[in-house]
């Protein structure tokens, strides 16, 4: 990845930056998009090591006071299922679904389109559900992601999953995580759902196997299992 | 997707700097942007995501003497639940919650439905060079093309529909876009916001490079003001609708005041029916007016070889949505 190696360019707009820097302090390492460096560190987190991280980026000099400067890869740091995980040299391009399988390898949300169309992806940020495979890995920083591993409470099923079990909710089960997921924000939310609101809730995600009915089944199921807390 | 410059501005001054050169793009929620870009339709050089944005404003929705302000970053789920809106905008409301998915609801916030680009099968195919990504040709006015969701109204030369349906809502609304740019803050009236392609082929809207939406006003209604917003789909929930209407007026005593029709998904734009708003305003509001408004909404129509349909469809949501406000 030539782009990636340091250059003169790169060490003379580290310099330039730095300088910057020392005429506007950042606060507290936060992402302030007013310098690279500064934006890395926030991009980084304090979890990470902002060693590496010189000669990482690619800037033209040229822009360097052309507004704020942005990064072509970068450390970041993802909060999954409770843990802090440290991601290093992540591309912008790079998905959040991406970082999940192939780096971090929860491979529970599924890649089936990958144009926020089918819900195979499903995880949740902050409590809702949204598309991994249409999320940049650089924007989940700073939220709260759970995918469906996280859902297990220890080797225990979340009670969605039990829910899918005890109604046979599944055929081929590639999409099964993601409805599980959609299913776990929705009871969440309103432990009591009518079938409209089941549907309603569960619009985005698609089965090619048809299995609605029982995904239905199994909603109405876990909704009564967290409303009778068994 | 091709590799971009990923840009986190701390304000709105600062993406604008940063925005304010070729080749650079918002992004907001990403649920056009990303699988665009995945799709090598949308291209950008950087990317600017908005999302760090600390300003006030920009996100939220807030009461203020005038009426309603809800930032640009709001998410779509927050509108479609806010009370308020809910209450006094229902067009928006309803509008709103028919927006792509959940999941899309969640992420997707109202900016970035206002700017999202068209969804037309020749655009969104990076093999097409289509009239509207610069080519020589818009491939859905051919007579074999597979234009069934293209344009019935104000088509030419490329025949797109406007894809957002918060648009079409916000028209009838008649909310103020609030802009932010290189040359400074503006503010757009809806109805002035999107341009057909015979003033603008690689956009729907007067953006320049470098601006963005921050924020969208809608004033208070008035005593009996009411609105409404329904769309058909080929899939209820998540699909794009393939025909619908926003409309408002105040209703007193059975009669219609100062109506808005707008007509979604037929047009490159929200479409205004100034002819059948027109044709009720001050009268009253009875079974024979709706099905004259419904008549005259789509008298202009002019459709496409496969999209003869939304003809009739589009009376029927017209009818419908105006049958809600008497």
């Amino acid at each position: 990845m030539p782009e990636h190696e340091s250059t003169p360019d790169d060490t003379r707009a580290d310099l330039e930056e730095e300088q910057a820097d020392a005429r506007e302090p950042d606060e507290d390492g936060a992402a302030s998009g007013m310098s690279r460096r500064s934006f890395i560190k926030g991009v980084g987190g304090t979890a990470v090591a902002t060693a590496a991280m010189s000669g990482a980026t690619e800037t033209d000099a040229a822009e360097a006071s052309d507004g704020p400067d942005g990064v072509r890869v970068a450390n970041i740091t993802l909060s999954i299922n409770g843990e802090a995980h440290a991601v290093s040299r992540v591309e912008p391009r790079t998905t959040l679904l991406d970082v999940l399988r192939n780096r971090l390898e929860y491979t529970g949300a599924k890649p089936v389109c990958e144009r926020a169309s089918c819900g195979a992806c499903s995880v949740l940020l902050d409590g809702k559900p949204v598309y991994a495979c249409s999320i940049l890995a650089m924007d989940a920083e700073g939220h709260e992601i759970v995918t469906v591993e996280g859902l297990l409470d220890g080797d225990s099923l979340h009670p969605v999953q039990e829910a899918f079990v005890e109604e046979d909710a599944l055929m081929c089960g590639f999409c099964t995580p993601g409805f599980v997921v959609s299913v776990a924000a929705l009871v969440a939310e309103n432990d009591d759902p009518t079938l409209d609101e089941v549907k309603k809730a569960l619009s985005g995600n698609l089965c090619r196997c048809g299995t609605y009915t029982r995904v239905f089944a199994a909603a109405q199921t876990a909704a009564r299992r967290v409303r009778e807390g068994t | 997707m091709k590799n971009f410059e990923y840009v986190r501005p701390d304000s709105v001054a600062q993406a604008v700097q940063a925005l304010d050169r070729r080749g650079a793009m918002p992004l907001a929620g990403g649920m056009d942007m990303v699988p665009g870009m995945q799709d090598n339709v949308i291209i950008a050089d950087r990317v600017v995501n908005l999302k760090s944005i600390r300003d006030d404003g920009v996100r939220g929705i807030r009461e203020t003497d005038y009426g309603l302000v809800i930032g640009a970053l709001t998410t779509l789920t927050e509108i479609a639940e806010h009370p308020v809106v809910q209450s006094h905008y229902a067009a928006l409301a309803e509008a709103t919650v028919e927006v792509g998915s959940p999941q899309i609801r969640n992420a997707g916030t109202l900016g970035g439905n206002l700017c999202q680009r068209p969804r037309c099968w020749y655009f969104r195919n990076e093999h097409y060079n289509c009239l509207k990504k610069g080519g020589p040709r818009c491939f859905a006015a051919d007579d074999d093309a597979e234009n069934q969701y293209n344009a019935i109204l104000g088509g030419g030369p490329a025949y797109i529909v406007h894809p957002s349906n918060c648009a079409s809502a916000l028209v009838a609304l008649d909310a103020t876009f609030h802009v932010a740019g290189p040359d400074g803050p503006r503010a757009v009236h809806a109805d002035d916001f999107f341009v057909l392609p015979t003033e603008r082929l690689l956009q729907e809207n007067v953006l320049r490079q470098g601006e963005i939406v921050t924020h969208v006003e809608i004033a208070a209604p008035a005593d009996g003001a009411k609105s409404a917003f329904l769309e058909t789909a080929e899939r209820a929930g998540f699909d794009w609708g393939i025909s619908g209407a926003a409309v408002s007026g105040v209703v007193r005593d059975g009669v219609i005041n100062g109506p808005r029709i707008v007509l979604y998904a037929v047009a490159p734009i929200p479409w205004r029916a100034r002819d059948a708003e027109a044709l009720i305003d001050g009268k009253p509001l009875t079974e024979d007016a709706i099905r004259a408004a419904g008549e005259a909404a789509l008298a202009g129509a002019e459709p496409l070889s496969n999209n003869g349909y939304k003809v009739p469809l589009t009376k029927t949501m017209v009818r419908r949505a105006l049958a809600r406000l008497a």
